[in-house]
C-alpha cells in the first residue's frame, strides 16, 4: 500500500463528481459550429434543419441505448408518433401553433413510450429486440390501415404552421426553421445532460453495467428503465414533431424500420453513451448521404453497410471514440 | 362460383406453401440462435443469395430448376463458412447489439451488391412444366407449385426432424443448445459444431430462397423485406426448436395469407399484435428453452 | 434469546427431479456470526438465492423480522435490509470505486430518484461522505477514484463488500468472500469481516475451515440440499457425520 498517497478527501471526491457535470470549454464547439453554419451556409439551411432533427432523435436513442443499455430496433415508433401527432393537430384539427404542437407531439410519444416500456422492459435479449421491432411495425401497419387519417404512403399534407411566437414568419430559405430547431435541440440537450449527470443518471448507467447487482442493492430497476424510456420517447416525439412542422409533410417512413435502423447507425457511427456522439454521427452521416447517395444509391448503401461492419469490428466507440483515442495519443507524444 | 370451402382450401394451401418456405428458410436461423445465441439479421441475405444463385445457374448454365436448388444450397452454405469464421466468430462473446449491427451492415452490403450485379427488377424464373399450372383433384384444381412446396416442405420437416432427433450430429446439436458448457465438458467441439450448423442452416436458407422465387418474387430487397417474418418465426417458435419453427412458420404463413385475403388493408397488424402477445406470455417462444 | 431476524420454515426448492433445498428450517439471530458450510453441490449458494429472493421456493416460507417475505422480490428485500455479496464479483467494472459504493448508498437513501441535481451537489455530498467513510473502514479509500477494472482482485473483493455495506443492511450474506483472493491478501478480507458492526447479522458461506472456526459462533452444515446438523464450532468439529460428509466414509479421522 503506497503510504505517500494522500487520503482522498471529501472535497477531492466531490470535486471529481461535481466537476464532471461542469461545462467543458470544448462543449461550446457544436453550438458555435451550428450558429456559424447559419451564416456561412445560408443556402443549405433546409438540410441543416434536418441534421438538427436527426441529432435530437439520435440523442433520444443515446439515453436509452448508450446510457441504459436497452437494445431497441423500434425507436422510430416514438418519432413517428410525434410526427403524426403534430401533423394531424395541424392538418386535421386546424391547430397550427408550433410550440404547443411540439408539446403535444412529445406528450403523445411519451404515452406510447410509457405504455410500451412498462410492458416490454420486463424482457431482455432477443425477446426485447423482437418486441420493440414488432411494436414499431405494428404502428406502421396501423398507420397504413388507417390511411384515411394518416395519408398512408402518399403522406399527410395540409400541415400549416402559424408564425413562431406570433412574430417569426417562415421563410423560403428555412432560416426560421433552422433557428427554431436549434433552440429546441439546445433546450432538450440541456435537459438530457442534466439527467445523465444526476444520481438517477448514475443509476441508469449502473443498470447498464450490471443489472443483477443493481437489483441486489435494492434499485427499482424496472421503474428506472421505464422512466428513462418515457423521457427518451418524449424527446424522440418532439424530434418527430419538428420533422412534421419543418417539412409540412409526414409519410409512413417516419414510423418505419428503416428510420429505426438509420438512427441506430447514426448513433453507433458517432459513438454511444456520451451524448455528443449523436452530433458527430448525424452530421457526418447526413452530409455524406447528401453528397454520395445522389451519385449512386447502391454504392451509398454498400458504403453504409461496410462502415457499420468496420465500426463494430474495429472502432466500437465510434468517431467520438476515435477522436478521444487520437487525442490521448497526441497528448502522450507531446510529453 | 367459389364456395366458402373452396376459398378456405385455397387460402389454406397458399398459406401452407408460404409457411413451408418460411420454415425452410428460418430453421437454420432458429438452430444457430439456439446454439450460439447469435442474432443473425443477415440470414435473409443468404436466402436471397440462394435465389440469385438458382436463377444464375439456370440461365447461365442451362441447369434445370430442380438441379439448381441443391447447387444453391452447396454454394451459399460453403460461402457462409467464410463469413462465419471471419466476421461472426469474433462477436460470439459480444452483446446482441454488436451482432445486430454487424449483420445489419452485411445486409446493406448484400442488397447493394445484388442491386449492382442483378439490377433492382424482380427476377423471373422458369419452373419445370410439371410444376407449373394446376392439378385437378376433382373437387377443385390446385396450383401445382403450391402442392409441390407443401410436399417439399413435408419432406424437409421429416428429414430435419429425423436428423435432429436420431442422428448423433443432431444429438450433439441438441445437447449444445440445451447447455453449451456441459456439452463442451463432455467433449463436444461446440465451435466446429456451430460452423457446420451455420453452413447447413445458410444452405437451407438458400434452398428456401430458390424455392421462394415463384411465390414471393426475387428482388435485392428480399433480404430485408421478409427478415421480420423469419425473426418472428424463430422468436415465436422458440430458438433452437425445430418443432417450434414448424409450428410458427405454418401458423404465420396461413395467418398472413388469410389476412392479405380477408383484410387487405390492415391484416398485417394482427400478426404483429399476436407476436407481441405470444412473446409477452412466453418470452422464450412456444417451444423455446426457458 | 432474541427472535431471529431471518428465518426459513420448511423451505423447499426443486428443479424437476433435482432438489436443491429440502425442508430447510433455518434461523439467523440478530447480530449473529453464523457460517454455512457443506461440500460442493450441497446447495449453499442456492440457499442464499432463496434467502435473497433470486429464487422462488417450491414450498415453504422465508421470514424477515417475523414477517413473511416469501413473495417479496429481491430488490424489495434489499431495501428491507437484506444484502449479499457474490462468490464471483458482481461489480460495476467500468465505474470508479467511489461510484460503485455511491450507487448502493444513493439507492438506499433515495438520492437516485433525483433526475435533476448533479450527483455530488447539495445533498449528494452526504452520499459521497458516507461512501468515503465505508471505503475508509475497509482501508481502500485511496482507490476511491480508480476504476474497478484497474484494481487487483483482492481489492475488488473489498469493493464487493463495500457495496453491500452501503446498503446499511441488517442481514449480510457473504458468499465465499475470500474466494479467488491470493492467500497473501486473504487476511485483509478476514479482518474486514471480523470488524463488521455487531448489529448486522452475518451469514458467511465458506469452505476454508480456518476462516469458519475463527469467525463463526454458530455453524450450519448443509449436505445434498438439507441441513445435516447445526451447532457451535466445537460441536461441529467433533461431529463424525460432518467429517464423513466432507471426507467420505472410508477415511480415517
Amino acid at each position: 500500500m503506497a503510504a505517500s498517497e494522500p487520503a482522498v478527501g471529501t472535497d477531492a471526491a466531490a470535486g471529481f463528481l461535481l466537476q464532471r457535470h461542469r461545462w467543458h470549454p470544448a462543449e461550446a464547439l457544436p453550438w458555435l459550429i451550428a450558429i456559424a453554419a447559419f451564416f456561412v451556409f445560408p443556402g443549405h439551411l433546409a438540410l441543416g434543419t434536418q441534421v438538427l432533427i436527426w441529432i435530437l432523435f439520435a440523442l433520444s436513442l443515446d439515453l436509452v441505448l448508450g446510457y441504459a443499455g436497452i437494445v431497441t430496433l423500434g425507436h422510430a415508433a416514438f418519432f413517428g408518433t410525434g410526427a403524426y401527432a403534430a401533423g394531424l393537430l395541424s392538418a386535421k384539427l386546424g391547430w397550427g401553433e408550433p410550440l404547443t404542437g411540439l408539446a403535444f407531439a412529445g406528450v403523445c410519444a411519451a404515452v406510447v413510450g410509457l405504455v410500451s416500456g412498462w410492458i416490454l422492459l420486463r424482457y431482455r435479449g432477443l425477446t426485447l429486440l423482437m418486441l420493440t421491432l414488432a411494436t414499431t411495425i405494428m404502428l406502421y401497419e396501423l398507420g397504413n390501415a388507417r390511411a384515411d387519417i394518416t395519408g398512408g404512403f402518399d403522406g399527410l399534407t395540409g400541415i400549416a404552421i402559424t408564425p413562431l411566437l406570433g412574430a417569426f414568419q417562415y421563410d423560403l430559405y428555412g432560416r426560421t426553421n433552422y433557428l427554431y430547431a436549434l433552440a429546441v435541440l439546445f433546450t432538450l440537450f440541456l435537459a438530457a445532460r442534466r439527467i445523465v449527470y444526476s444520481p438517477f443518471g448514475q443509476a441508469i448507467i449502473g443498470i447498464r453495467e450490471n443489472v443483477r447487482r443493481m437489483s441486489a442493492i435494492g434499485s427499482p430497476v424496472h421503474r428506472r428503465l421505464v422512466t428513462i424510456y418515457t423521457v427518451s420517447a418524449a424527446i424522440a416525439g418532439i424530434a418527430g414533431g419538428l420533422y412534421a412542422q419543418s417539412n409540412s409533410f409526414v409519410t409512413l417512413g417516419a414510423l418505419s424500420f428503416e428510420r429505426s435502423a438509420t438512427v441506430l447507425i447514426i448513433l453507433i457511427l458517432g459513438g454511444t453513451g456520451r451524448l455528443y456522439g449523436a452530433f458527430i454521427g448525424a452530421v457526418v452521416f447526413l452530409l455524406l448521404e447528401d453528397h454520395l447517395a445522389k451519385l449512386s444509391p447502391a454504392f451509398w448503401e454498400f458504403g453504409v453497410g461496410l462502415v457499420l461492419v468496420l465500426t463494430v469490428l474495429f472502432a466500437r466507440r465510434g468517431l467520438l471514440g476515435l477522436f478521444e483515442d487520437s487525442g490521448r495519443s497526441i497528448a502522450r507524444l507531446w510529453r | 362460383m367459389e364456395t366458402t370451402l373452396n376459398i378456405a382450401v385455397g387460402i389454406l394451401l397458399d398459406g401452407l406453401a408460404y409457411g413451408m418456405i418460411l420454415f425452410i428458410i428460418s430453421v437454420g436461423l432458429s438452430v444457430t440462435m439456439g446454439l450460439m445465441g447469435f442474432v443473425n439479421l443477415a440470414h435473409g441475405a443468404f436466402a436471397m443469395a440462394g435465389g440469385y444463385v438458382t436463377v444464375s445457374v439456370m440461365s447461365g448454365f442451362g441447369v434445370p430448376f430442380l438441379a439448381a436448388l441443391p447447387i444453391a444450397f452447396v454454394v451459399v452454405g460453403a460461402a457462409s463458412v467464410v463469413f462465419e469464421r471471419l466476421l461472426y466468430a469474433p462477436l460470439y462473446r459480444a452483446g446482441e447489439l454488436d451482432q445486430v449491427l454487424l449483420t445489419i451492415g452485411l445486409v446493406f452490403m448484400a442488397i447493394a451488391a445484388f442491386t449492382f450485379f442483378y439490377g433492382p427488377a424482380p427476377k423471373p424464373i422458369r419452373v419445370p412444366d410439371a410444376l407449373s399450372g394446376s392439378v385437378d383433384l376433382g373437387f377443385r384444381t390446385l396450383a401445382a407449385y403450391r402442392l409441390f412446396m407443401v410436399a417439399v416442405g413435408a419432406v424437409m420437416v421429416t428429414v430435419l426432424w429425423f436428423g435432429f432427433e436420431r442422428t448423433s450430429l443432431g444429438a450433439k446439436i441438441r445437447a449444445a443448445v440445451d447447455n453449451r458448457r456441459m456439452a463442451q465438458s463432455v467433449g463436444i467441439d461446440v465451435d466446429r459444431l456451430f460452423t457446420l450448423t451455420f453452413a447447413i442452416g445458410s444452405g437451407l436458407a438458400a434452398l428456401g430462397g430458390g424455392l421462394a422465387i415463384n411465390i414471393m418474387g426475387l428482388t435485392p430487397t428480399f433480404a430485408i423485406q421478409y427478415l421480420v417474418f423469419f425473426l418472428i418465426v424463430v422468436a415465436v417458435g422458440g430458438p433452437g426448436s425445430i418443432k417450434g419453427t414448424v409450428v410458427a412458420a405454418l401458423v404465420l404463413g396461413i395467418t398472413d395469407n388469410a389476412g392479405k385475403y380477408l383484410y387487405p388493408d390492415g391484416g398485417a397488424f394482427f400478426i404483429y399484435a399476436a407476436t407481441i402477445a405470444i412473446l409477452i406470455a412466453k418470452p422464450a417462444g412456444l417451444y423455446g428453452r426457458e | 434469546m432474541s427472535a431471529p431476524i431471518l428465518e426459513t420454515r420448511e423451505l423447499h426448492k426443486s428443479f424437476g427431479a433435482l432438489q436443491v433445498a429440502r425442508e430447510i428450517n433455518f434461523s439467523l439471530e440478530a447480530g449473529a456470526r453464523h457460517a454455512l458450510i457443506g461440500p460442493n453441490g450441497a446447495g449453499k449458494t442456492s440457499f442464499v438465492n432463496l434467502l435473497t429472493g433470486v429464487l422462488r421456493p417450491s414450498s415453504g416460507r422465508v421470514l424477515l423480522d417475523g414477517k413473511d417475505i416469501t413473495r417479496v422480490p429481491q430488490a424489495e428485500r434489499a431495501r428491507r435490509g437484506v444484502a449479499r455479496t457474490y462468490q464471483i464479483n458482481e461489480l460495476f467494472r467500468g465505474l470508479t470505486v467511489l461510484e460503485n459504493v455511491c450507487l448502493a448508498v444513493g439507492e438506499r437513501t433515495g438520492a437516485c430518484n433525483n433526475l435533476w441535481r448533479p450527483a455530488g451537489a447539495g445533498r449528494g455530498r452526504a452520499v459521497i461522505d458516507e461512501a468515503l467513510g465505508l471505503l475508509e473502514a475497509l482501508r481502500i479509500r485511496e482507490d476511491a477514484l480508480k476504476r474497478v477494472s484497474e484494481l487487483p482482485y483482492g481489492r475488488q473483493r473489498l469493493v464487493e463488500i463495500a457495496i453491500a455495506l452501503g446498503q446499511r443492511p441488517r442481514v449480510l450474506l457473504l458468499d465465499e468472500p475470500a474466494a479467488g483472493v491470493p492467500s497473501a491478501e486473504s487476511h485483509i478480507i478476514l479482518d474486514v469481516i471480523e470488524s463488521l458492526p455487531r448489529n448486522i447479522a452475518v451469514l458467511i458461506i465458506e469452505h476454508d475451515m480456518d476462516v469458519v472456526f475463527r469467525f463463526a459462533q454458530h455453524i450450519t452444515v448443509l449436505a445434498a440440499g438439507a441441513i445435516l446438523t447445526q451447532g457451535s464450532p466445537q460441536e461441529i468439529a467433533a461431529d463424525e457425520q460432518v467429517r464423513e460428509v466432507y471426507l467420505g466414509k472410508d477415511t480415517h479421522g
